[in-house]
Formats: structure tokens, C-alpha cells, sequence
């Protein structure tokens, strides 16, 4: 309806003042603000994915070599700290979320979009003194990147300024956060009722919730943390007349609904993608979104089932366990729809689809043992062990972070305007998948053994299993970099992607590729549901 | 190998409720993986060309929701039930204080016997009163499928009655500092009237499990070489490795030849190791020790032959 002559142009055209990277670094709009997020992102991954091929290559001999002791108890710290605060936490929220939840719901940005880029640089800032740690003060931080106190107290590495990176990334969750739920309140396009949002808005609306009222007591907690070791306050060290299990409670109560905010926008994303190659509508869209809602409610009530061992009450580790059987309720939900979705479809196979299909069979183990670990007399033997290692891959990487790929593949050629090679990614996926069930399928086993995890040397029975996953760990990291190298090629070199190279019918495929900075040339009009494929049949 | 090795009552009943969630698990992966990929078969583009627009079923919701619910209740109520048993001591049980510090453990039985390892008669429950002089650590014993946090200020109990003979590590669960993966120890599981003979026995009475420990690391003595079988039953490798792996004592792994640093009467001095030194090293210990481990070796006699024997056996580690 509009011409060509009045048409926006791309968001990827500087049009203020400022050029190149300073328009970048000045930009509120929120697509370019997602694109920072992206690449910063992807850039702590491979920090993060590097830190892990090095352990896996110490775990490779039973005994000492490489590196040292301490070295080592900084890499897994390291390693943890920035996957899950740098790349698996804000990972799809802040790249997608950003990026796609204002078009999904027809708006042209997010309610506050100078806060949105605030948000993006409080992630730096914290990124940036996390990563300070390392070289300065005592040494990298060697506790893991749970802080247990009172070693944390004790430690003489750098663990304040670690700590401290992390409450400031805390503001930018938070800040996400409220602006996400601002949006989706405020700004949904005229017709766009909440049960006509795409579910990827649902799963983010429920994270931005957990954002919002889970990180301020991780913040409360790293505080504490910092008085108690400048000033010795005595509120964790028992030699003060502390708690040690106060610190696990206060940790857990934000660090277990964090895996809600990982996994919950993962979800969003799969329930995005399988309607659009199935080319049918979503089965069961409001089970799909109370699902999200339960997820993120009863998800914040099973925090202690990270301290079964930890000599709590019997009625405690009871109700934890209870409520923690309860959550597994409506993730298993989800992916019946999921599955029961495809049923009586029209299946068109695309990268995306086949990423977004690994991801259920990755976070279905990924979830069955988790609730091995829920069962209390199961819990007993494996706590920290190698298999509690394996689970959270299987649900971080196998889910997260295998929906952020699916998801990466289905809204690239939108957000860059560029279509990749097909086969490059199928080729991809085999080392990644192979490697990645040797790695991590190889830990469950070590575990259920009785390796410990966190060891840097290792018993002798558990040699062959380690060489194993370390052989795995070779495939995956192969196939990681085919797959991002694809991506790469195709950011320089790819044919020029159509405005809807998939058939989707969601909002963000009905503009331009890349999209407009306004994403619309007129606020739409919703009158139907989100995946109405029906007109498309002519 | 210690695969699922059940040496308790604890891991019978940790196992029972393992196998029951992993038939329930193994059959759901399944299934499901096995209807993804019919559907993307059977309803491929090519088979199936129009889509038929199901925008869902109550009933089927109502089904995934209970099932499951009811089986993860189940679940949850076997765990909970086997876990009260791990749980709740026997009231004959002996208590037996664990103490966990950087980097190790130490027992003490309710006489006030000490000991290094923990030692256990079979078939009589043994109740555990766990504690930590620092930071939190985890008391883990696979073999029991056993685990306990120690917790300073805190006493956590366990309890478990061995039902196997043998040797089981004893593991530290809780990242605890530098030495975390060194935080070992074993419970040794002997017959009661042996653990008896040592409980009530003199201080200087024999640790018991001499054998059991002693055959688990070398089944038989006369198939090693007679350097080594010296080194075996003269008790050397408990503090010295021969594959390299850092022990409580330097490893003798290409000791031979090798250059140390040893403090001589106060002194620092780098010395080349040959036959010399090696015999020195092993009659009087405490003459050089090599820096950066503590002057701990016994004297440990040997006899002309053997001590011919266990010179000729170090120098094939190069």
C-alpha cells in the first residue's frame, strides 16, 4: 500500500548524524541494540567454549599436567561465570527478545528504548569487571561460579570484583526485564489481544517477571558477599556467628529461577519456529502459554533442591522435592504441543526446524534427569557429581543453547538480510550433535560412577569415560566453528535473503528483510491468532 | 571397576528408585523421539501437502497433564520413602565423628580411636556425625551412594551398614581450594571380629583390612616385577606414584636421573638422583628431603637384595 518512494530505509542504513560504530554504540533502537547484545554475546561464548576444550583436555590424563591446580579451579569458575552470566541468562531475551519482541506484537520499539540500551551497557560493564578479575587482585576467582561461603569469605582470589561484575549484570537483566513487560502491556498493536501474541512474547513476558523479581536478591546476596569481605559483617561465616546455608538459600533463590529465564524464552523460540515449517497452526496455544506462566510461578517456590545434601530439615528437602516434581509438570506439557504440532502437518525441512527438533531430544534428557536429581534418594548419590555436569549441558547447552542456534538460523536471513548455506549448517549439525552426546551423555555415566565434579585430577577408573567426553568435546567444537563459520560466509558472501524465505506468517515476516527502522510502514491491525495459516491455502 | 558397585544397604535403596526413573525415562525419550520422526515423515511436504489446521484437544491436555503428574508423584514418594530410610539412623548404630578440613579427613570412633581411613565392619550399621573445621565439604562414598555435605558449625548425620567386603573411595563433593581433587580417603569394610580386634585393641594394634586393601591394589604380589612387589608390601605407594600422578611424596616415575632440590641440614642442594642417593634416600629419609613436600618418610629397612631389586625396578620408570 505504501510506494517504494516513501519506503524506510533498512535498519541497517546510518541515517543520524553519527557513522559506522558510533551510530552502533548510540543506537536505541532495538534491533540495533540486539545485534550489539548478539555479537557481544558470541564473542564471551567462544571465551567460554575455549575455557571448556582446555579442561576437557586436562581431564584427558588421570594425573597433573598442562596447567596447575589453581589454574584450574579458575577455568571452571571462569567458564561458568561467563556461560551463564554472559551468554545463556540474557542469551535469547536480550538477542531475539530485543530484536523481535516489538515486531512480533506490531510495535515500532520497546517502551524505553534509551533504558534498553542503558541495559546494554551495564551487560558490558559487568562483562568487562568479570573478566578484570582474572588478571587482577589476588587471581582469578576459584571458588565455581556458585561462591559458596565460607570459602568464597576465605579465598584469596579475586573474588569481590568477580562478584561485583555480576551485580551490575544483574541491573541490565533487571532492566530488561521491566522494559519487556512495559512493552507487552503498553504497546501491543491495536487488535493484538493477549491471547493473539505470538508465544514467543508469552515466554518472554514470564522471564521478564523472573528477571524482575529474582535478580534483585542475587543482587542483595553478591552485597553481602562484598561487606563480608571488606568488612567482615559476619552474616555467612560461621566463625561470626554466620550461615553458610543462609548464602546456598539467598543463591538459589535467584539462581534457580535463572534457569527458568535460560530456558523459558528457549522454549519461545522452538514454539515460534515448528508452527512456521509445519505450516499449521500451534497445538494447544494457551496450554503452551499457561505453561510459561506455571513455569516461572512454581519455578521460583523448588530453589533447595540444590541443597538435598546440604543437612537441612527432613520437612524441607520434602517440600522441595514435591514442588520440584510438580515443575516438571509443564515443561512436559510443552512438549507434547510441540510434538503434537507437527501431527497432520506439512512439513517443509529446513536448518531451523531440524535444530528445533535436536533441541527437544536434548532437553528431554536434559529434563528426565533433572528429575532423577528431584527424586531424594537418587539426589543422595549424584549431587556433585559429573552427572549434575552433564544434566545442566543437556538443559543449558543441549537446550538453550541449541534453541539460540535454531533461532539464529530462522530469524538470520531477517535480521541481516541474507540467506546461508543449507548444507553447510546440515554439515554442521552432525560433529555437534555426535560430539555434544559423547561429551555430555559421557558425564551422566561418570557421574552415576561417582566423579566428583570440579576435580582437577581424576581417580583411575574414570579414565576411560573422560577420554571419551574429551573426544566429543573435539567434535562439538568442530562443529561449532562450521557452524558459525557458515554464518559468517554467509554475513559477506550470502545470496540476498527474501522477505519471508520460510513461510511464516507471524509478524516479522510480513516486512522487508532486513526490516525497516520503524519496522512498519503502518501499525498493523490484528484481527486473527499468530500462526493463522489458512488465507496462505488459496 | 566400581560401576554401580552396591557394597551398602543405602545403594540398594538409592538404586531402586535409579532403575525405576530410568525405565520411566528410557520409554518417554522414546517415545517421543520415535513420533517426531514419523510425523516429519509422515507429514512431509511431499506425503502430505495441505495442513490441517488442529488448533487443539482438551481431553489430550487433560491426559499429558495427569499422566505425568502422576508419575512424577510417584516418583517423588518412592524417592521420598528410601531417602527417610538412608536418612534415619538405626539406634545400635556407632556414631563416628567425620571431620573434613583442607585438604583431608580424619575419624574418630566413639572410644577415641583415631584413624586416617575410615574402617567399618560389615554388617553393622555405622552412623556418621559429620562436620568441617573450615569450609563447607562433601563426605561421598559411591560405592554406598552415600553423600553429605559438612557444613561448618553444623553436625549432619548419615548413616549406612556396609554389606561387601572390601576398599571404597571416600570423595570430597563441595569445591573446597586448590587440593579439592586430592580430598580422598577410603572406607575400609572388614569382618566385625578383625574390626573388633583393632577397636579394642592397644594403641599401637594393627589397622585393620591389611589384606583386603593390600589385594584390591595388587591382586598378587609374585606376578610384579620384584622391584615393585617390594615397593607394594613395603607400603611406599601410598605416598609415592609410579605414573607420574603427585602423591604425598614426589612420584617415582623417571625418578632415575632425574635433578631435585633437597634441603640438606637447612640447606638447599640440587642433586643428580642415582643408586646412591635412591639407597640413602630409603634407609634415611629424613637426610634429604626433597623441597616442596613435608619431611614425612619413615626409615624403611630393606635388605641388600631388595633394596638391588627396587634400584633396578626405578630405573625401567625413565
Amino acid at each position: 500500500m505504501t510506494t517504494h518512494a516513501t519506503a524506510q530505509p533498512s535498519y541497517l542504513v546510518d541515517t543520524g548524524s553519527r557513522k559506522g560504530l558510533m551510530a552502533w554504540l548510540t543506537s536505541t533502537d532495538h534491533k540495533r541494540v540486539g545485534v550489539l547484545y548478539l555479537y557481544s554475546m558470541i564473542s564471551f561464548f567462544f571465551v567460554g567454549v575455549g575455557i571448556g576444550f582446555l579442561m576437557r583436555l586436562v581431564q584427558l590424563t588421570p594425573f597433573q599436567h598442562l596447567i596447575t591446580a589453581r589454574t584450574y579451579n579458575a577455568l571452571f569458575t571462569v567458564h561458568g561465570v561467563i556461560m551463564i552470566f554472559l551468554f545463556v541468562i540474557p542469551g535469547l531475551p536480550a538477542v531475539f527478545g530485543n530484536f523481535f519482541l516489538p515486531i512480533l506484537i506490531g510495535a515500532k520499539d520497546v517502551a524505553f528504548p534509551r533504558l534498553n540500551l542503558a541495559s546494554w551497557y551495564f551487560f558490558m560493564i559487568g562483562a568487562i569487571l568479570a573478566v578484570l578479575s582474572l588478571f587482577t587482585g589476588g587471581g582469578a576467582p576459584d571458588t565455581g561460579w556458585s561462591f559458596y561461603a565460607p570459602f568464597s569469605l576465605k579465598t584469596g582470589t579475586n573474588v569481590s570484583l568477580a562478584v561485583f561484575g555480576a551485580f551490575i549484570l544483574g541491573f541490565s537483566s533487571m532492566l530488561t526485564g521491566i522494559n519487556f513487560i512495559t512493552t507487552i502491556h503498553r504497546l501491543r498493536a491495536p487488535g493484538m489481544k493477549w491471547f493473539r501474541m505470538p508465544l514467543m512474547c508469552w515466554a518472554l513476558y514470564s522471564t521478564s517477571w523472573i528477571q524482575l523479581l529474582a535478580t534483585p536478591i542475587l543482587a542483595i546476596t553478591l552485597v553481602l558477599v562484598i561487606l563480608e569481605r571488606f568488612f567482615g559483617i559476619g552474616i555467612f561465616d560461621p566463625a561470626k556467628g554466620g550461615d553458610p546455608l543462609l548464602y546456598q538459600h539467598l543463591f538459589w533463590i535467584y539462581s534457580h529461577p535463572a534457569v527458568y529465564i535460560m530456558i523459558l524464552p528457549a522454549m519461545g523460540a522452538i514454539t515460534e519456529i515448528i508452527p512456521t515449517f509445519a505450516k499449521r497452526t500451534i497445538f494447544g496455544y494457551k496450554a503452551i502459554a499457561f505453561s510459561s506462566m506455571a513455569i516461572a510461578g512454581v519455578g521460583s517456590l523448588v530453589w533447595a533442591h540444590h541443597m538435598f545434601t546440604s543437612g537441612m530439615s527432613s520437612l524441607a528437602t520434602l517440600l522441595f522435592s514435591l514442588l520440584t516434581m510438580i515443575v516438571a509438570v509443564p515443561s512436559a506439557i510443552k512438549v507434547f504441543n510441540w510434538v503434537s504440532t507437527l501431527y497432520k502437518g506439512s512439513i517443509d525441512f529446513q536448518p531451523p526446524l531440524l535444530f528445533a527438533l535436536t533441541f527437544i531430544f536434548l532437553f528431554a534428557i536434559g529434563g528426565l534427569t533433572g528429575v532423577m536429581q528431584g527424586a531424594l534418594a537418587i539426589n543422595v548419590h549424584i549431587h556433585d557429581t559429573y552427572f549434575i555436569v552433564g544434566h545442566f549441558h543437556y538443559v543449558m547447552f543441549g537446550g538453550t543453547g541449541f534453541a539460540f542456534f535454531a533461532a539464529l538460523l530462522y530469524w538470520f536471513p531477517k535480521m541481516s538480510g541474507k540467506m546461508y548455506s543449507k548444507k553447510a549448517i546440515y554439515a554442521s549439525w552432525f560433529p555437534m550433535f555426535i560430539g555434544f552426546n559423547m561429551l555430555y551423555f559421557g558425564m551422566l555415566i561418570l557421574g552415576m560412577m561417582g566423579m566428583p565434579r570440579r576435580y582437577y585430577v581424576h581417580l583411575p577408573q574414570y579414565h576411560t569415560m573422560h577420554v571419551v567426553a574429551t573426544v566429543g568435546s573435539w567434535f562439538l567444537v568442530l562443529g561449532l566453528l562450521a557452524f558459525f563459520g557458515t554464518l559468517i560466509y554467509a554475513l559477506f558472501k550470502g545470496s540476498k535473503a527474501e522477505d519471508n524465505p520460510w513461510g511464516g506468517v507471524t509478524l516479522e515476516w510480513t516486512i522487508p528483510s532486513p526490516p525497516p527502522q520503524e519496522n512498519f510502514e503502518a501499525i498493523p491491525t490484528i484481527t486473527h491468532g499468530p500462526y493463522h495459516f489458512e488465507q496462505e491455502s488459496k | 571397576m566400581d560401576w554401580m558397585n552396591q557394597a551398602a544397604l543405602s545403594a540398594q535403596k538409592s538404586d531402586a528408585v535409579f532403575f525405576y526413573v530410568f525405565g520411566l525415562s528410557v520409554a518417554f525419550l522414546i517415545f517421543i523421539t520415535a513420533l517426531m520422526i514419523y510425523f516429519v515423515v509422515r507429514y512431509s511436504k511431499k506425503r502430505h501437502p495441505k495442513a490441517e489446521q488442529i488448533e487443539g484437544h482438551l481431553g489430550l491436555e487433560v491426559l499429558w497433564t495427569t499422566i505425568p503428574l502422576a508419575l512424577f508423584l510417584s516418583i517423588f514418594y518412592y524417592g521420598w520413602t528410601n531417602y527417610e530410610y538412608m536418612r534415619q539412623a538405626p539406634r545400635d548404630a556407632m556414631a563416628v565423628k567425620v571431620t573434613a578440613r583442607q585438604w583431608s579427613w580424619s575419624f574418630e570412633y566413639p572410644n577415641g580411636k583415631k584413624s586416617k581411613v575410615l574402617f567399618a565392619p560389615l554388617n553393622k550399621p555405622m552412623k556418621m556425625e559429620v562436620r568441617s573445621a573450615d569450609v563447607v565439604h562433601g563426605f561421598f562414598i559411591p560405592s554406598f551412594r552415600l553423600k553429605i555435605d559438612a557444613v561448618p558449625a553444623r553436625t549432619n548425620t548419615t548413616w549406612f551398614q556396609a554389606t561387601k567386603l572390601g576398599s571404597y573411595d571416600i570423595e570430597c563433593t563441595v569445591i573446597c581450594g586448590v587440593d579439592h581433587s586430592l580430598m580422598l580417603s577410603k572406607v575400609v569394610v572388614v569382618p566385625e571380629d578383625e574390626f573388633k580386634a583393632w577397636y579394642f585393641g592397644s594403641d599401637d594394634a594393627p589397622e585393620p583390612g591389611k589384606a583386603i586393601r593390600a589385594a584390591e591394589a595388587h591382586p598378587d604380589l609374585k606376578d610384579l616385577p620384584p622391584g615393585l612387589a617390594v615397593l607394594t608390601s613395603k607400603g611406599c605407594l601410598a605416598c609415592h606414584s609410579v605414573d607420574g600422578k603427585p602423591k604425598v611424596g614426589p612420584t617415582l616415575k623417571a625418578l632415575y636421573g632425574r635433578q631435585e632440590e633437597v634441603l640438606v641440614a637447612g640447606a638447599m642442594r640440587a642433586v643428580t638422583v642415582d643408586e646412591a642417593y635412591l639407597r640413602r634416600a630409603i634407609t634415611n629419609p629424613m637426610e634429604q628431603v626433597v623441597r616442596g613436600y613435608p619431611p614425612a618418610m619413615p626409615q624403611t629397612p630393606m635388605t641388600e637384595q631388595e633394596l638391588a631389586e627396587v634400584v633396578r625396578y626405578l630405573k625401567t620408570l625413565n
